[in-house]
């Protein structure tokens, strides 16, 4: 085939679960390409000799080299390519924001046609999973002990990278749960937590030890780590847990959550099933403030607990939204309603003390500010645009944290 | 997994558990609390720590069976294991250097006196205790604080035993007598420890109160333990579980812990009757 022809190709959806089976449980959504449907979307590479996908990949994954194996069925070399450089495809390819990474720059992005790099890269890293490769040798022992504090996505990597230089790590984690925001934040329907656990255990497979239950800091000190355990380097992924609420009126009203405790107590703790003690606050009338990941996911989950309406107030437009473009379409084929240029200015309580209501102002864009992202700023001072809700989910970013929204 | 060493029933539905722990021993200091998950679909639950004991690498924790998780945990004894122990959290007790200090306790928070009473006395205090009960068959720890203690008052709201009356009855007549104490610290109900600070703040006496609000993850992830302090928001987990009584809004503190009961209640309703009956089996045996 010729470049021309292929550049004729359409490229290949995502197959998705019937949106019935999407609301009534907590099953994933995406349901990852068959190997007729990768080798299809494969197709479409133009194999660029200098690859621009490349250069918006922040782990510089050999990306027309893993798509050649696929189009050549060798799947598991495939992933091997990915994970020269990239420890966790199946992880990646579900929620890297592939939009304003590797697709952003793909030539055919131009007319809008971007290779699913993500789908495609989710296929491998499924593929290794279920076709668990033989085990590679483990590299010869550098003699050297490093410690890793926190299971996130960073430690993980930074863990796996060690690993693979020959060095004994051992990963310390706070919670009773390996995985960080992986499992405490991220919903099964976007990122079931048995795959986050089958990377840990090709993490395992190269030595990596796994120590839960450890507050590096309370429990152990970093004195601790480095003189009495001899870890020679200590790796801090602590993420950016923090949740930030508004600082508005009424924030700690019954009702009122930030999204990382709704998140955690649905995910890691497992409100959303029977067989699991966790209680979680949810309405049927549900607010959700703020347009990232975060408030998608808050969004969806509130949803699948059973919330007749949710509403997601963002103080921006769509177009600042820094949420992945997938999680969006999602949220909103799934009955979320969004309103944009609204800011919550405090939480009303009923007679018995519990939230009844936000109360809200109109907002304007200004001026960009720092991040590029045009400030929004009220209309009126008071406006009170009451949304009737009673219950809200406060949704905030966390400090630090790219890609997400405060407020 | 963590192995309970010891189990001792110490009054109706109030069991103390000594378990292994050894890394929560390590820096524990007085004043901070740890989180426990009994079995794989079970929640974290926040406990405070009645004694440790470095050498054999043991704490000792005082529950109260009351929810679903206490329920499941009070079917396990001596020998079981339970998934996690996590701690040392929070921060341990700031009493300063106080000449005279009171430890007012009530309820299951009396246990955590052992060790900031002995705190105290190390810091060269004289202390005073004070710990009330609703009655005399739910005295718990009474010979463990007189042994901390200088002076002991024990208090029961129906009179069956000591003082009849609450808390804060006999330290409100020391103040009024013209006691002295640099510092006051108050574990118990919330409306005991706001009935203390209403005592002691017209007398401008360091308060501290031990707040004890809903918890999820205790490392300052998740805000659910936010409670307000001087106007301002904090996590009890990671800022507290401590806090200037003087600056506390309890009333939202209360609001706040009501949040669950529903749920909790319902889910209790679920198994108590099968637990009583189970334990009461395996006593037998
Ligand atoms: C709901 C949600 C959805 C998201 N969706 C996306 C998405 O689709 N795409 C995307 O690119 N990004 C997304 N993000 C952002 C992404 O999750 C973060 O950028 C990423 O998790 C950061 O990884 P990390 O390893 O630095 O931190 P974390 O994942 O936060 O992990 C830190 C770990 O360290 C542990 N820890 C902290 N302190 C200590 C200590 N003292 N001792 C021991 N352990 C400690 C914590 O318990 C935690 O497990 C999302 C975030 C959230 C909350
Ligand atoms: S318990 Fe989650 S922040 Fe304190």
């Amino acid at each position: 085939m010729d470049t021309k022809e292929r550049m004729k190709l359409e490229p290949i959806p995502m197959p998705e679960a019937d949106m019935s089976e999407r609301l009534a449980g907590f099953g994933e959504v995406n349901r990852g390409y068959s190997e007729e449907l990768a080798q299809a979307e494969a197709e479409r590479c133009l194999q660029c000799k200098n690859p621009p996908c490349r250069s918006g990949c922040p782990v510089d994954v050999d990306i027309p080299g893993f798509i050649k194996l696929i189009r050549e069925g060798k799947y598991t070399q495939a992933g091997l390519k990915i994970k020269e450089t990239n420890a966790f495809p199946a992880i990646c390819g579900r929620v890297c924001p592939q939009e304003r990474q590797c697709q952003a720059q793909c030539v055919l992005a131009k007319q809008g046609k971007p290779i699913n790099i993500g789908y495609l890269e989710r296929f491998v890293g499924d593929w290794l999973i279920s076709h668990p490769p033989a085990l590679t040798e483990r590299p010869e022992p550098s003699g050297y002990k490093v410690a890793v504090v926190g299971s996130g996505p960073a430690g993980l990597a930074a863990a796996g990278d060690l690993a693979k230089r020959g060095h004994q790590v051992t990963i310390f984690e706070a919670l009773h749960r390996p995985g960080g925001v992986l499992v405490y934040g991220i919903p099964e329907f976007r990122l079931p937590n048995i795959t986050v656990d089958s990377e840990l255990e090709a993490l395992r497979q190269l030595g990596v030890e796994i120590r839960t239950d450890v507050v590096v800091g309370r429990t152990l000190t970093i004195t601790d780590l480095r003189d009495e355990m001899g870890f020679a380097a200590i790796f801090l992924g602590l993420g950016a847990g923090t949740p930030i609420f508004l600082g508005i009126e009424g924030e700690n009203l019954p009702g009122v959550m930030s999204a990382n405790e709704f998140l955690t107590r649905v995910n890691l703790m497992r409100a959303f099933d029977e067989d699991y003690d966790t209680p979680v606050q949810h309405g049927r009338n549900v607010t959700v403030i703020g347009g990232g990941n975060v408030a998608m996911d808050s969004s969806r989950v509130a949803l699948r607990l059973g919330a007749e309406t949710v509403k997601l107030l963002y103080r921006r437009t769509r177009a600042e939204m820094p949420a992945r473009v997938e999680e969006v379409r999602h949220a909103e084929e799934e009955g979320v309603i969004f309103e944009f240029l609204v800011s919550p200015v405090r939480f009303l309580a009923d007679n018995e003390g519990n939230l009844a209501a936000v109360e809200c102002i109109r907002m304007e864009l200004g001026e960009p500010d720092e991040s590029g992202r045009r400030r929004p700023l009220p209309i009126c001072g008071d406006g009170s645009d009451d949304c009737g809700c009673w219950r809200a989910s406060e949704s905030v970013g966390a400090t630090g944290s790219a890609g997400y929204e405060a407020g | 997994m963590f192995r309970i060493i010891a189990k001792r029933q110490l009054a109706e539905d109030i069991i103390e558990y000594t378990i292994k722990a050894p890394d929560v021993t390590r820096h524990h200091r007085p004043g901070q609390f740890c989180i426990i998950r009994v079995a794989s679909h079970g929640e974290r639950i926040p406990l405070s720590i009645a004694d440790i004991n470095t050498e054999a690498g043991t704490i000792t924790v005082v529950v109260q069976i009351i929810g679903h998780t206490t329920q499941e945990l009070a079917r396990l004894g001596a020998g079981d294991t339970i998934l996690d122990v996590v701690g040392p959290l929070g921060h341990p007790t700031d009493i300063g250097t106080p000449e005279r200090a009171v430890f007012v306790g009530g309820g299951v928070g009396v246990p955590a006196g052992n060790l900031i009473i002995r705190e105290m006395k190390q810091a060269g205090a004289e202390v005073l205790a004070i710990i009330g009960f609703r009655t005399r068959e739910l005295i718990i720890y009474e010979e463990k604080i007189r042994a901390q203690a200088d002076e002991l008052i024990v208090t029961t709201d129906d009179g069956s035993y000591g003082y009849h009356g609450l808390v804060t009855e006999p330290l409100q007549q020391r103040l009024e007598a013209g006691s002295e104490y640099d510092v006051v610290v108050a574990v118990g109900p919330v409306v005991m420890m706001r009935a203390v600070a209403e005592v002691t703040r017209p007398y401008g006496i360091h308060t501290i109160a031990s707040l004890n609000p809903i918890m999820v993850d205790g490392t300052g992830m998740c805000g659910a333990c936010r409670v307000l302090v001087g106007g301002q928001t904090k996590f009890a987990c990671v800022d507290g579980p401590e806090f200037d009584a003087h600056q506390v809004d309890f009333d939202q503190l209360l609001n706040r812990l009501r949040i669950y009961r529903e749920q909790e209640q319902q889910a209790a309703q679920a198994g108590p009757h099968l637990c009583r009956l189970e334990q009461q089996i395996s006593e037998i045996q």
